[in-house]
């Protein structure tokens, strides 16, 4: 079950599993990576006849075979639409649909699956919370605080809201190592902060924010948070009960699973409060031209057919962290971010963007005179995959006066050769470079 | 390696390191700028025309080698040029960038190292950046996106 790792103090940075240390092989810890790779399959494949190093797991993850069987017996063997059919077949899909709602729900140790909302991505969770939660209550003169580190979508539904609502968007500063000055952001909390939303972990950066420590400051005053755990709900065990969180975004392809699931965690009280988000089939009590009633919870916030066979395939994949175990693929994650952060550094005339003291699994980085663009494009030809550009990220390129920045980010399945192969091509890049 | 040593040429290299023209024109008469939201590059492209002749054109701002080599090498094909010559010159070059790489493209002089582009898709807007800024700034559009 998941424990309280997300808060604050459990000292990502510090070993908390035995053989941590261990970085002599793919081992750590007992943490079998050549095991973790046979379960997926396409690491077999190769990139420009060179075996595919995907260090791009910040933009999606790769995903097992559980999950893709999970995928074709939902179609050969179960699929009907739910909450529908008094037939067998719906009932079964119904189930596993549901069913995937649980999984989620003990994942991130929520307290009921009516707090458990399934949407499209993360973009769609906070957008959900932006126009069902905030905009409805937002006065002129009101304020929304955001910090210098989140992803635009954690960014423009805001702005969309507060400019319809005449209301303000607030932003904590970030320091030169790329982490949320708390103070910064305890000043900024005021009598018209209506509502604070953070991302948990950086994906342009790695830092990890201290959000139980956010969650505290905001609730003493009374405001209420949103956490985007897009980056920080594959790294690491989140218990959004043990963080008081608010509500909590996920998505689904980060967690090995499909694209086009997310999650929204909200509390009940707050949810039940809310009115909803999309209107449609599913979403209803009754229906007549004069008035309509909504369902219950999740379902009020679930309008249409549903993407039945992503939350099968989420379910599926959050299993299949389960029996890996999150907290061992976090140390190993963790051991190779130190192994790669030395690795970067050992290279002449490259400078990481993102020192913060607690971070996970991102390698952003810069070369002097090579522009990202240029680094990503050659060693995608010896067979690596790295993000390059702003990561969705604008601001926090210009916080650290950068167009861009390439980045390499791990998932359970990397290992330190995959790492060196990353040195070794961009050794390449200097070699075109000069 | 072929196809980055076909991308990333000595002449590329040179326009990249040393960019020909990279300077802003004061009270330019055309004046555009040019963004590819993909990676973020910004260009900023000055025109001084003069009757239907392009006397000078200079750009600024960051980005790839591929796009800032592409500017510097356009400057110095189009300066001189009447408007018109300039226009046909942007239409043979996106014509070259986008055919696909087996086939055959027409010389464009210097402009034709960039024909290495068409092997890597995602970087044909990186060296078409560039002209489409220019075009924008010779039917005086101040803005300009690779979308």
């Amino acid at each position: 079950m998941t424990t309280g790792l997300g808060t604050r103090g459990s000292g990502l940075t510090q070993p908390t599993e035995p053989g941590l240390g261990a970085r002599a092989s793919g081992l750590t810890g007992g943490f079998d990576v050549q095991r973790i790779r046979a379960d997926f399959p396409i690491l077999r494949r190769q990139v420009h006849g060179h075996p595919l190093v995907y260090l791009d797991n910040a933009a999606t993850t790769q995903k097992p075979q559980a999950v893709l069987d999970a995928l074709t017996r939902y179609y050969t063997e179960q699929n009907a639409n739910v909450h529908r059919g008094v037939h067998l077949l719906s009932e079964i899909a119904t189930q596993a649909y549901d069913g995937a709602r649980s999984t989620v729900r003990r994942f991130f140790n929520a307290a009921s699956d009516r707090e458990i909302i399934f949407t499209r991505n993360a973009t769609e969770s906070i957008n959900l919370v932006a126009q069902a939660f905030a905009r409805p209550t937002l006065q002129a003169g009101d304020e929304v605080l955001i910090s210098a580190m989140e992803h635009h979508s954690n960014i423009v539904p805001w702005q969309l809201v507060c400019a319809e609502r005449g209301a303000h968007l607030r932003v904590a500063p970030i320091d030169d190592r790329g982490e949320l000055i708390l103070e910064e952001f305890e000043r900024r909390l005021g009598d018209r902060t209506r509502l604070v939303a953070i991302t948990h972990m950086s994906n342009a950066l790695g830092t990890v924010n201290p959000v139980a420590d956010i969650i505290r400051l905001a609730h003493a005053r009374g405001v209420p948070v949103l956490i985007d755990g897009s980056q920080a709900a594959y790294h690491m065990p989140v218990d959004v009960q043990a963080l008081g969180a608010d509500f909590y975004a996920a998505t689904g392809h980060k967690l090995y699973g499909p694209t086009g699931i997310g999650i929204l965690y909200g509390r009940a009280a707050l949810l039940e409060a809310m009115p909803p988000f999309l209107g449609g089939g599913d979403m209803i009590a009754s229906v007549t031209f004069e008035k309509s009633t909504w369902n219950v919870l999740p379902y009020k916030f679930e309008a249409g057919t549903p993407h039945i066979e992503g939350a099968i395939g989420l379910g599926a994949a959050i299993d299949y962290i389960q029996s890996v175990g999150l907290e061992a693929a976090s140390a190993h994650e963790q051991a190779l971010l130190t192994y790669g952060t030395e690795m970067l550094e050992s290279i002449p005339g490259v400078r990481m963007i993102g020192t913060a003291r607690r971070k996970a699994s991102i390698l952003s980085f810069v070369m002097e005179d090579v522009h990202p663009h240029d680094i990503g494009t050659i060693v995608d030809r010896e067979g690596v995959a790295i993000r390059t550009g702003h990561h969705c990220a604008q601001p926090v390129m210009e916080r650290f006066g950068v167009p861009a920045t390439a980045r390499a980010s791990l998932a359970m399945y990397n290992t330190r050769g995959e790492l060196d192969a990353l040195g070794a091509a961009l050794r390449k890049v200097h070699e075109v470079f000069g | 390696m072929s196809g980055l040593n076909e991308l990333y040429q000595e002449v590329i290299l040179d326009h990249n390191k040393r960019p020909r023209n990279f300077r802003t024109i004061e009270q330019a008469s055309h004046h555009a700028e040019g963004h590819n939201p993909l990676c973020g590059d910004r260009l900023s492209l000055y025109v001084q025309v003069a009757g239907d002749r392009i006397d000078d054109v200079a750009f600024q701002g960051s980005g790839c080698a591929i796009s800032k080599a592409s500017a510097s090498l356009m400057t110095d094909a189009v300066k001189g040029q009447t408007v018109e010559a300039a226009q046909a010159l942007f239409e043979r070059f996106h014509q070259m960038v986008t055919t696909p790489p087996d086939q055959p493209v027409e010389n464009m002089g210097k402009l034709s190292v960039l024909a290495g582009v068409r092997e890597f898709p995602v970087r044909v807007k990186c060296a078409s950046l560039c002209w489409h800024t220019l075009k924008a700034a010779l039917e005086r559009k101040e803005e300009t996106t690779t979308e």
